[in-house]
């Protein structure tokens, strides 16, 4: 077990605040790039400078001593406030909460709740990689109110992960099968277990014998991490990984609703150029054009060695070719799953599976779209093992013949009540495949017939539960349902149902949310459940406690 | 608690699928024309089997009524201004439209509060309102957030105030306007307590 979950004070990776600063450096390294380029062509090519740059009318003002101190200052400045926004920046996980303090001049202070965690995700962007840093948000339900560490040695962020959900998960004792076993080389650059005040950056610095080897075992390590599989072969059962192709995932994308959009901006520049006349029409679309080829390149690199795969903490999404990211889903934190196919994709039998949850992650998920999109494509049966990762307990043949059916079937008696005839006044097309069904501790809804979708609720989750009617609906004998989860891209909504079967629906999904939720035990999902059973309340309060708390001073 | 004692007698066979009713849905296919089968008056939606509903405040009515005149003002004004200083005839008509429109659904305002509704089951609070467009909602104790109260100027000179349940979901819409401001207060004391003695995780 790594020492960085032990209830002390620990703080981040030294490189962290030029690291988070990024864009600022670069930012000023183009600036003084741009104003010396000649010198460097002369320096490097041999070319000879025709005009004057600024360190030339410096040196003829006379102002070298000055500038020289300016420059120093301003450095002295830049290192000052690193080094003490490093030094204020601390963190510690202690059995009830992850907390972070950070601010020189306006401190906060913030706390998340070890049981309200709704995910961990770790993010390493290029950069960051590189130099073996990673970033680590503890994602809890909230606007706003998620525990960030950025940034943390590669290796050290994935075992607090490891740590604080093993510590979340209810299971006091490291479990007996840690999965991986840590390289020692990755271990090296370990400031952060240091004890508060001793760490100094200075520390880093290897005796002077050592430092060519110490050198060399560091940028091995790098290159090391750099080309080890996006998912540690250790971390789950082989069986269960999920990935997609690089051909599905180039179909997937060439066959999106956006490709329509190009299509219809390259017809419309061939006809102005045949009918001609009309520039305008090139300038208004061609850069657009240009930019969507940025936009299928950067959808198709983000999508690139994609895998999700089950591990005793929770569901692991991972993804990137050069910035990687992967989260950890705990059990019990998914609110609603949505299964769609949109009509270009039926040929080939692909499906799309998107989820609500409580906690959303800062981070673009897997192709730029939001992290709530847990399968960007998939097979038939590549829904089927990421239902059963998502909705444990959902394994049994007759609840798959059941997705199945909800997935493809076009209707008829298979098992979802349907809605009658007469609501194709409404739904012209699928009222015959519009229905939902009750299961195994979760609502189906299914619905579309052009773009397919069905929709998992675990009732665990469910909010509450809505039926209406407006005029329309009441002269047909109609009425809509909705269920309310927390906010995100799937709803859980059936347009027209049987009157009657809408009251039906509600009291047998209104009665089945209190019994699952009586009956689950996800929030402390390593104990076993005689124990969590048993488990009061915290008496006192008056609200639900919050999640998380910040102080600002 | 009483209340606890009642049988749920649906939670418990939640695993079943349920079977889909052979009266309606999908008839043999050979009936006529998808009209046919609406009968001349339509069905509204309602729960046979609720107890009975508690309803809020009758001076609830004038909150609204206030409301309503307060915005009426406002239109005509506006429409006043527009058709006797700029002179803009087509204001002053579709000023008129909209106060006609207001003042007939301001008929209906009884009604629509006496609509409003609400009670508490062993397991979950049950919510309804509208008479043309009406919604039933069921949530669970245990979902409780928050609960909120407010009280509107009008509302607070007539001893009324607004209890809101709050769960995580934006949708939920639980708002039951117009309880006498001693009822909100035990009402949200109760809810909190039913909340805290169900207390589920997010």
């Amino acid at each position: 077990m790594t020492s960085l979950a032990d209830g002390d004070w620990h703080r981040l990776h030294p490189a962290s605040p030029l690291l988070r600063g990024g864009i600022f450096v670069f930012a000023l390294l183009g600036f003084v790039i741009a104003n010396l380029r000649e010198r460097f062509v002369d320096l490097v090519f041999g070319i000879p400078r025709e005009s004057g740059d600024p360190l030339d009318a410096i040196y003829e003002g006379g102002a070298v001593g000055w500038a020289l101190l300016i420059v120093a200052g301003v450095l002295l400045v830049i290192i000052v406030a690193f080094s003490l926004s490093w030094r204020m920046h601390t963190f510690r996980v202690t059995d009830e909460s992850v907390e972070v303090r950070s601010g020189i001049l306006f401190r906060s202070h913030r706390q998340a709740r070890l049981d309200r965690i709704q995910g961990v995700n770790i993010v390493r962007p290029l950069i960051p990689r590189l130099f073996g840093a990673a970033k680590l948000e503890v994602s809890v339900a909230g606007q706003d109110a998620n525990v960030q560490l950025a940034y943390l040695g590669s290796a050290l962020a994935d075992g607090l992960r490891r740590d604080i959900l093993r510590l979340a998960s209810g299971a006091r004792q490291p479990r007996a099968a840690v999965p991986g076993p840590i390289d020692p080389g990755q271990l090296l650059p370990a400031p952060e277990t240091d004890p508060p005040g001793v760490g100094q950056p200075g520390d880093l610095v290897a005796p002077a014998g050592n430092r060519r080897h110490a050198l060399n075992d560091y940028a091995s390590a790098r290159v090391g991490e750099f080309l080890a599989p996006e998912l540690d072969p250790d971390a789950a059962p082989p069986e269960s990984v999920v990935r997609i192709p690089v051909l599905r995932l180039i179909g997937s994308i060439v066959f999106s609703g956006f490709t329509v959009f190009v299509l219809v901006g390259i017809g419309a520049i061939i006809t102005s150029v045949i009918v001609g006349g009309s520039e305008w029409l090139l300038i208004a679309i061609f850069p657009g054009l240009i930019a969507s080829v940025g936009y299928y390149v950067s959808r198709f690199t983000k999508s690139l060695r994609y895998s999700i795969a089950g591990t005793p903490d929770g569901v692991r999404v991972g993804f990137g070719l050069l910035t990687t990211s992967n989260e950890t889903l705990p059990p019990g934190r998914i609110h609603a799953i949505g299964v769609t196919q949109p009509l270009a994709w039926r040929p080939f039998g692909w499906w799309q599976i998107s989820i609500n949850k409580a906690g959303h992650s800062t981070n673009d998920g897997a192709a730029g779209q939001a992290a709530t999109t847990v399968l960007p494509v998939g097979s038939l049966t590549d829904v089927g093992k990421v239902l059963e990762l998502i909705l444990p307990g959902f394994a049994i043949d007759e609840q798959r013949a059941l997705v199945i059916r909800g997935l493809t079937s076009r209707g008829g008696n298979d098992g979802f009540a349907n809605a009658p005839r007469r609501a194709a006044w409404l739904r012209p097309f699928s009222w015959r495949r519009t229905g939902y069904t009750v299961t195994a501790g979760a609502a189906l809804l299914r619905r579309g017939v052009l773009s397919r979708e069905l929709v998992l609720v675990p009732l665990a989750r469910l909010q509450s539960v809505g039926i209406d009617q407006g005029p329309v609906r009441r002269r047909l004998r109609l009425a809509s349902a909705r269920l309310h989860t927390v906010t995100g891209p799937v709803s859980a909504s059936l347009g027209v149902i049987d009157v009657d079967e809408a009251v039906r629906m509600f009291e047998a999904i209104s009665a089945g949310a209190v019994a699952s939720a009586d009956s689950d035990t996800s929030h402390h999902w390593s104990l076993v459940p005689a124990v969590t059973a048993t488990v009061a309340p915290a008496p006192g309060s008056t609200a639900a406690p919050a999640a998380a708390t910040e102080v600002t001073s | 608690m009483a209340e606890q004692s009642v049988p749920d007698n649906l939670g418990n066979d939640a695993a079943a699928p349920l079977v889909p009713d052979p009266e309606h849905g999908y008839g043999p296919a050979a009936t006529a024309d998808p009209v046919t089968d609406v009968p001349p008056v339509g069905a509204r939606l309602d729960l046979p089997e609720a107890g009975e509903w508690k309803r809020v405040s009758p001076k609830y009515v004038m909150v609204e009524i206030v409301g309503t005149v307060v915005f009426l003002v406002i239109v005509c004004a506006a429409a006043g201004a527009l058709w006797l200083l700029l002179d803009q005839t087509w204001a002053a008509w579709v000023g008129a439209a909209i106060a006609l429109v207001t003042l007939i659904s301001l008929a209906f305002e009884p009604r629509r509060v006496r609509s409003i509704g609400y009670q508490l089951r062993a397991d979950d609070l049950l919510f309804r309102r509208g008479i043309m467009y009406q919604r039933f909602v069921s949530v669970p104790y245990g979902r409780m957030q928050l609960v909120d109260i407010t009280r509107g100027p009008v509302a607070r000179v007539l001893g009324l105030a607004d209890l809101k349940f709050v769960t995580a979901a934006a949708s939920s819409g639980v708002a039951i306007p117009g309880l006498a401001e001693a009822d909100a207060d035990a009402l949200r004391d109760r809810l909190v307590e039913l909340a805290e003695s169900r207390r589920a995780g997010l």
